[in-house]
């Protein structure tokens, strides 16, 4: 009798969201497993899961007991350095050491101190605007706009040169967008090689919390009266960077493309203004980009599959945001909506440290798009690409204004 | 009509103080401060109804 293959289990699939298919279908590929599988699983990096529900993002968002953060980006190699502390804390640091990375964090990224850097954000939009009306009416509003308004804030607060924006965009491909290419790059052409030039020349001219910037203040910080370790601030920039950057460009590129196909909903935004705040949060939850990832610390059970220790986990939160179950009307995109729990910056402890950041970011981003390109389409809709990887947005954005 | 805030469930997403900044207040590390003791007073149940109804961890609710 001739051997009978065994039939694949039910949460088989063969998704990569590393591929080009990805990128141009996850909101299908999504919606498509949420009422198949719900939870499904592909060979992809050794090993991966991708819940869709919101409850089971939800889940496991708020469960560091299964999972560890410690592969918070996927990679094709496990993660070097092992929890609870992680390559860069406190994204990929787990309970108890992940509060206290945190807390250190947190004020110079609260509301309050963010506000103040919304003058900058609005100059620095409207100089941008004013070079991309100067080209039109053809220009490409994610190369010449919303990729350069996240460096320009994240370099300001850090203190790093603006005109570095294409080297970090260079990071951020070989770390996001292309886990795993093989990257052959010299070593002082590295994201750490940069670092650590930075933090050296920090060190020879020493400036106090209220004069310097970003990396000075986390160079004074200490942890119960220990200075961080040079790991630790090199990692700790190194997630400010990468995480400050492509994803606020993704929201803002996103949001302008939605909007350049909705000319009702940009008038409706004129005559209103007042709605731009829900209009934003709309945004967030529709075309949410960041996706994270876990690494399962345990063998358990999610939605009735078999996790094994080991296995990586995908973490869509745009795929939670566009659930049925969570949300009315979900596949509708209102700019209006009132009742709007969006996990767009996450859930539970990892919360984006840079949520204020981002929100107010693209608020102005938008804000002052609207009102200096009122009217504008997309020139050439198939023309648009998306982004491979964990975060998602127009990476190509031709656009013409009218 | 009362509002309650969960300080352990609040992850500091703010969305209450953007909403509704008569009722919420933020510390110094974006965490919440409910600014009043429960009781929402007149004319502003609907912004403590927009604080609930968008706080992603559901830690405030009607009490």
């Amino acid at each position: 009798m001739a051997d009978v293959e065994p039939s694949p289990a039910p949460y088989e699939r063969d998704f990569d969201h590393t591929s080009a298919h990805w990128a141009q279908h996850a909101p299908e590929i999504w919606d498509e497993y949420r009422t198949a599988c719900p939870v499904a699983r592909s060979n992809a990096f050794g090993g991966t899961w991708l819940p869709t529900r919101h409850k089971d993002v939800a889940a496991i968002a708020h469960d560091t007991e299964n999972y560890t953060n410690s592969g918070a980006v996927i990679s094709p190699e496990r993660p070097e350095i092992p929890p609870p502390v992680g390559f860069a804390p406190p994204i990929t640091s787990d309970p108890p050491f992940h509060a206290i990375a945190r807390r250190m964090l947190l004020p110079p990224f609260a509301p309050k101190p963010v506000k103040a850097l919304e003058p900058f954000t609005r100059d620095y939009c409207n100089g941008l605007l004013d070079q991309l009306l100067a080209d039109g009416p053809a220009g490409d509003a994610a190369v010449g706009y919303a990729q350069h308004i996240p460096v320009a804030i994240i370099a300001k607060m850090l203190g790093l040169p603006e005109s570095d924006g294409e080297k970090f965009r260079g990071f951020i491909h070989r770390i996001m967008e292309a886990p795993g290419a093989g990257h052959d790059i010299a070593d002082d052409e590295t994201l750490e090689y940069y670092l650590d030039g930075q933090v050296a020349e920090r060190r020879l001219n020493p400036q106090s919390n209220e004069d310097g910037d970003l990396i000075d203040y986390l160079i004074n910080a200490d942890i119960e009266g220990m200075p961080l370790s040079d790991e630790h601030i090199r990692g700790t920039i190194a997630l400010l960077l990468i995480a400050g950057i492509d994803t606020t460009w993704s929201a803002i590129g996103a949001s302008i493309w939605h909007f350049a196909q909705h000319q009702d909903q940009r008038q409706i935004l004129r005559d209103d203004p007042s709605l731009l705040p829900f209009a934003v949060e709309e945004m967030l939850r529709f075309y949410a980009p960041v996706t994270m990832a876990r690494l399962a610390s345990t063998d358990h059970e999610l939605g009735g599959c078999p996790v094994k220790r080991g296995d990586w986990l995908l973490l869509p939160f745009p795929a939670a945001n566009r659930d049925p179950e969570a949300f009315e009307r979900a596949d509708e995109v209102l700019i209006d909506r009132k009742q709007n729990r969006h996990g767009a910056f996450g859930l539970g402890i990892h919360r984006c440290l840079g949520s204020n950041l981002a929100r107010m970011e693209l608020t102005v981003a938008l804000e002052c798009f609207l009102h200096r390109v009122p009217e504008f389409e997309l020139a050439n809709p198939e023309g648009v690409r998306w982004s491979t990887g964990q975060i998602r947005g127009p990476r190509e954005l031709p656009i013409r204004i009218l | 009509m009362k509002t309650t805030y969960n300080r352990e469930a609040c992850q500091g997403h703010n969305r209450c103080y953007m909403l509704a900044p008569e009722l919420f207040d933020v510390d110094d590390e974006g965490y919440a401060i409910m600014l009043i003791d429960g009781e929402v007073p007149a004319g502003l149940e609907e912004k403590a109804q927009l604080a609930i109804d968008n706080c992603p961890e559901y830690a405030i609710e009607l009490g």
